[in-house]
């Protein structure tokens, strides 16, 4: 079975779960003898992705488009990361020629290319996938990760969800990383269900766990991982932090990740009276030993299509409070869930797994026990389902 | 010549309201009317009226041939009272016909035995005045909750004067005896009354199983397999709500009751019986020696379903420290509110191994996960500690 896939990012990085989707989906592929030919864009130096080539290249081909595009930052902040600088304009002519031209030169790099099954990952690939699945003639399968309605959830850019609408309306079988997102694309594009198979995320549960990391203060570590943007978050667990430290004073709030909100939440910190609980680390590469350092890990995304990091925190052995909005709450049952604006229940929460050892015991131990039946090679069984669903492979 | 007794436990917990760290000193209200009141409600239509409608209805039509017999909590009657008046007065009716039986238990449907047996007995002459109140009868066979069993604790019940106790039929008690005999306790020397486990289970959980050999279950079938089975009894014990809720009417669960009366009385060798009847018509056969605790829960049948993991065992250590404070206080409200949290299903709600038995702790599990109950659970006892001292 020979699959063409279309994707841009992998790990190490944070921007989303697709880079780390990508790679655990091909390298567990690999393992079942599956041939995946990666296409994927290279970014700027000055994104910090020159570690692509280090990625299992012997594994799997790799073809490099260049292009400048970094599609999880929502739409309304992309005149951050806008290449010319023209920041007047969210998505401004630079941005469609970007896709435009990666869906050319990406074409043209698969043009000999044979394959059985074309399957891409979220938005940016699909107007390759389709191209190319009317050039080869043959099945197309998108996943979709997240949605522009996630993302930028107050101000949805039409053209984006315009090409995930056509992505999804040219697919053959659309794979969702939960039910929270089949429903949602159900909800917001009008897809059939019937069209759509859910598959979760996993996690490579030994990259993670090892001893605790002295942290150098005599306090307990509350941790957030993610990007500093309304989707995740992080404004809510602030809020609770304030109503955690009434209770308890030894208590810190260290917040790993960059991103549009940071200002925003600094001040929050600032105007709540906790800024010296808290600490924002900004982005970090090496993310593992945070995790090491932490009591708790708290997901309080607003809306979450899977959350990989939160199976990231289970591994590490660490009790996870996780939004009830999120795709992993479905097969964490070890996880206690919450509610992202119920600041009163999330703080309960987390003052309940810092108060009672036998409550943190209970969770390490179990989410370990639960993590391991949680690994790629299930997730990539049930993709190897969906390709061989079309036959003649 | 087998004898059928059928016995359902009747119990509803009295639920915990969501308590948090922020109620704690301000909020001396535990218990969530409202949510009791919809799970008391709900059950009264899917299974206690419409199941008590059809023992009436098949007690009439076989000429009091047909028996069964009950044990009812304290909080479950509590809560009839408060919420489905009706549903009380159908289980009265059931009582005057003379051909059902109802038990004594703890009041609270507690794990009492634990805590001391001081409170243990306390509890037991709380429910048999309750009983006594209620439904206007004495009681002469004991189940303790969950039918926690144990050598001692056979003894201490034919102390508090009962007639017999009710046991799970434990395969590695029995080992090649038959539990469809009656048994003395080791020791004290009390009749035990023994669970067919896989007669009963066939009826509670497998009847609507549809992978399972035997399914669908009909009512002549299983009366076959009835009058050909050994022994003297033939111990039927469930949980009433098998009735309707784990069993839903679509099942056709109701059918099979409504048929299984008649299509056992086929048999000329099969008759139902009241415990006490069997009792009086049977004579024990040999001991039952259980020197240790143990239950009619999950496949170990031991007390790990409500103290295994730690936190089980914290908020018991816990609740149970609390014992002599709260008998300082003297005060009755207190104390009940103590005692209601003692009930076995808050431990219950805290166990984590969901995974061979798993879908019954779920299905009775209303909060998300077992963290959340211990930590609700524990919220509540810090409130309630602060009260006492």
């Amino acid at each position: 079975m020979k699959i063409l896939m279309f994707g841009w990012e992998f790990p190490p990085f944070n921007t989303g779960g697709l880079g780390t989707h990508c790679y655990g989906l091909t390298k567990a592929l690999h393992g079942k003898d599956v041939d995946v030919t990666f296409v994927m864009p290279r970014f700027g130096k000055d994104f910090k992705h020159g570690f692509i080539k280090i990625i299992h290249a012997e594994e799997g081909k790799f073809v490099e488009i260049k292009s400048s595009l970094t599609p999880y930052i929502p739409s309304y902040d992309v005149k951050f990361i806008s290449r010319n600088g023209d920041t007047d304009e969210p998505y401004g002519r630079d941005f469609l020629s970007d896709v435009n031209k990666y869906t050319e030169l990406a074409a043209r790099a698969v043009a000999r290319e044979d394959c059985s099954v074309i399957h891409c990952h979220d938005w940016m690939t699909f107007p390759v996938g389709i191209k190319v699945k009317h050039e080869k003639k043959k099945p197309l399968v998108v996943t979709v990760h997240s949605t522009e309605f996630d993302r930028s959830p107050l101000s949805p850019n039409p053209w984006i969800s315009h090409i995930e609408w056509k992505g999804m309306y040219e697919a053959d079988r659309i794979i969702t990383v939960s039910n929270y997102m089949k429903k949602r694309i159900m909800d917001k594009y009008n897809v059939p269900g019937g069209k759509i198979t859910v598959i979760y995320n996993s996690v490579e549960a030994d990259l993670y766990g090892g001893d605790r990391v002295d942290f150098g203060l005599d306090e307990r570590v509350v941790l957030f991982l993610g990007r500093l943007t309304i989707q995740k978050g992080a404004d809510y667990l602030l809020r609770a932090a304030k109503k955690v430290l009434e209770v308890e004073k030894d208590v810190r709030f260290i917040f790993v990740g960059t991103g549009h909100m940071l200002p925003e939440l600094i001040n929050l910190s600032i105007d709540l009276g906790i800024s010296e609980h808290v600490i924002f680390t900004g982005y970090q590469e090496s993310i593992a030993e945070y995790y090491r350092m932490a009591d708790v890990y708290v997901m309080p995304s607003v809306s979450e299509p899977f959350g990989i990091v939160a199976l990231e925190a289970m591994a590490s052995g660490l009790p996870v409070i996780i939004s009830k909005q999120s795709g992993c709450s479905e097969i964490m049952r070890h996880a206690m869930k919450v509610d992202f604006w119920d600041v009163d229940s999330m703080a309960d929460k987390v003052l309940g797994v810092l108060s009672y050892g036998a409550m943190r015991e209970e969770m390490s131990r179990n989410g370990l026990k639960e993590i391991k039946g949680i690994n790629w090679g299930k997730t990539a069984e049930q993709t190897i389902g969906v390709y061989s669903s079309f036959g003649g492979a | 010549m087998p004898a059928v007794c059928f016995y359902f436990q009747v119990h509803q917990p009295i639920r915990l309201r969501r308590f948090s760290a922020f109620d704690i000193g301000k909020n001396s209200n535990y218990f969530d009317d409202d949510m009791n009141r919809f799970y008391m409600e709900r059950a009264a239509k899917k299974c206690y009226l419409p199941t008590n409608k059809k023992l009436m209805e098949l007690i009439d039509a076989h000429n009091g041939r047909f028996k069964v017999s009950f044990s009812l909590s304290g909080v479950f009657l509590e809560q009839l009272e408060m919420f489905c008046p009706d549903v009380l007065e159908s289980f009265q009716r059931l009582v005057d016909t003379g051909n059902v039986e109802v038990f004594n238990e703890t009041y609270y449907h507690s794990l009492a035995y634990l805590i001391s047996k001081r409170d243990f007995v306390d509890q037991v002459r709380m429910h048999r005045k309750k009983i006594r109140s209620a439904l206007g009868i004495r009681a002469n066979v004991f189940r303790n909750t969950e039918a926690m069993y144990s050598n001692d604790i056979a003894k201490l019940v034919e102390e508090l004067g009962y007639k017999a106790i009710i046991a799970e039929g434990l395969q590695h008690v029995l080992d090649w005896r038959s539990a469809n005999y009656l048994y003395r306790a080791k020791g004290s020397g009390i009749p035990v009354f023994l669970r067919n486990f896989k007669m009963s289970d066939d009826i509670a959980f497998r009847f609507s199983t549809r992978d399972w050999e035997e399914w669908p279950l009909t009512a002549d079938k299983f009366a076959s397999w009835l009058s050909r089975a050994d022994g003297q009894v033939v111990n039927l014990f469930m949980d009433y709500e098998t009735f309707g809720e784990h069993q839903w009417a679509e099942t056709g669960i109701f059918d099979f009751l409504h048929h299984l009366p008649s299509e056992c009385l086929k048999h000329p060798n099969l008759s139902f019986m009241t415990i006490s009847e069997a009792l009086s018509t049977f004579s024990p056969v040999g001991d039952f020696d259980v020197p240790h605790l143990s239950s009619w829960a999950d496949v170990h049948r031991d007390l790990s379903a409500w103290l295994e993991n730690k936190m089980q065992v914290q908020a018991f250590e816990e609740v149970k420290r609390l014992e002599s404070a709260i008998n300082k206080r003297k005060n009755r409200h207190l104390l009940h509110t103590w005692r209601k949290l003692l009930t076995s299903d808050h431990f219950y709600y805290m166990c984590t191994k969901w995974f061979a038995d798993g879908d019954v702790h779920k299905y009775f599990n209303y909060y998300d996960t077992p963290y959340d109950a211990f930590l609700n659970y524990m919220n509540i006892l810090t409130d309630l500690k602060s009260r006492i001292q």
